[in-house]
């Protein structure tokens, strides 16, 4: 299936955790948040929330600004 | 009014916290980490804003470490949001991933001047407020904007002194006090400070606390400045508790006339 992950398409297997998804991306444990198709997936669903053809991922993290 | 000390006896309270600072500082714009550090330290801030945006697998060290070495609390911002969709979604994936329900809300109306869209800007804040946020939204320096930000139930009110990053200073001081003699909550000045100067301004204009990044981060020493911006506030603060004297047109003698020993009549001059 197809997911686009921060702007970019990736094919990944059917079943594809969030979690899966974010450590694809990022090694860092703290400072990130998730949303999917513009909903937050908290922290604690990530392991039992699978993505689906066509989602949008979006992985984000503090950076300097402001 | 006995003020010795402001950070020991006049802290800056914003929805019950306590910050010793009245210097609320940004980080974007410094070349490094290491000189954002020293930035920070030197600006003796308690407060400092970063942006959420999409993770990058090349970054190296994190603003995060920065602000936890330097033991300041971190105020998300939604920068770069033009919607009030795109800032709810933003403020909300911040406090996701940073554990705090505080905001700065930034609703731009166009990548050329960053001037908040007031619209926008209104129904985001109503949003977040209801969805249990601590709002502190960036605004423009419009009196009846900010208080109806301030009726929404935002925890403060930031004017723009001027347009982010221009470094031109207050442009309207008059809406500046027109903002804080009405205002409940805290007044920040936040936006388009340039030096010192404009941030003891801010304050000896009634604002409770300035918030500023370029005007540190893009001088020739951020360190050096960040310095001269806690002084700064800090003088202008004392300024405004100790009531600056009225302005006249004309010369007030600070000598006395009396006693003068040149002068047949004991009167020629006075300085």
């Amino acid at each position: 299936m197809r997911v686009t992950v921060n702007g970019r398409p990736r094919e990944l297997p059917e079943g594809t955790t969030v979690a899966a998804v974010v450590a694809a991306v990022t090694e860092a444990a703290a400072g990130v948040a998730v949303a999917v198709n513009d909903e937050v997936v908290s922290r604690g669903a990530w392991d039992a929330t699978t993505v689906r053809d066509l989602d949008r991922v979006e992985v984000l993290t503090a950076v300097q600004g402001g | 009014m006995r003020v010795t000390d402001t950070t020991a006896d006049d802290p800056l309270v914003i929805a019950g916290e306590t910050f010793g600072s009245r210097l609320i500082m940004g980080t974007g714009g410094a070349p490094s980490m290491r000189v954002l550090e020293e930035a920070l330290t030197a600006s003796g801030t308690e407060l400092t804003t970063v942006a959420m945006r999409r993770v990058d697998p090349s970054a190296r060290g994190s603003v995060l470490d920065v602000l936890g070495r330097c033991g300041i609390r971190v105020l998300p911002n939604t920068a770069g949001c033009f919607t009030a969709g795109e800032a709810v979604l933003t403020a909300k994936l911040a406090r996701e991933a940073l554990g705090t329900a505080w905001v700065k809300l930034e609703v731009i109306a166009d990548e050329h001047t960053l001037l908040p869209d007031p619209i926008e800007l209104v129904e985001a804040a109503e949003q977040l407020v209801d969805d249990g946020f601590t709002v502190l939204p960036y605004t423009n320096d419009d009196p009846v904007l900010a208080r109806r930000l301030e009726q929404i139930g935002c925890a403060a009110v930031m004017p723009l002194g001027s347009p982010i990053g221009s470094g031109l200073g207050i442009r309207n001081p008059h809406n500046i006090e027109l903002i804080v003699e009405r205002a409940g909550v805290p007044v920040i000045l936040d936006a388009g400070l340039g030096t010192a100067s404009d941030a003891a301004l801010a304050m000896e204009l009634g604002c409770d606390a300035v918030l500023l990044a370029t005007a540190v981060t893009r001088a020739q020493s951020p360190a050096t400045m960040a310095a001269a911006m806690r002084h700064a506030v800090e003088a202008g603060r004392l300024a405004r508790l100790a009531g600056r004297i009225p302005r006249r047109r004309l010369a007030q003698a600070s000598s006395p006339w009396e006693g003068i020993g040149t002068g047949s009549d004991g009167v020629t001059s006075a300085e």
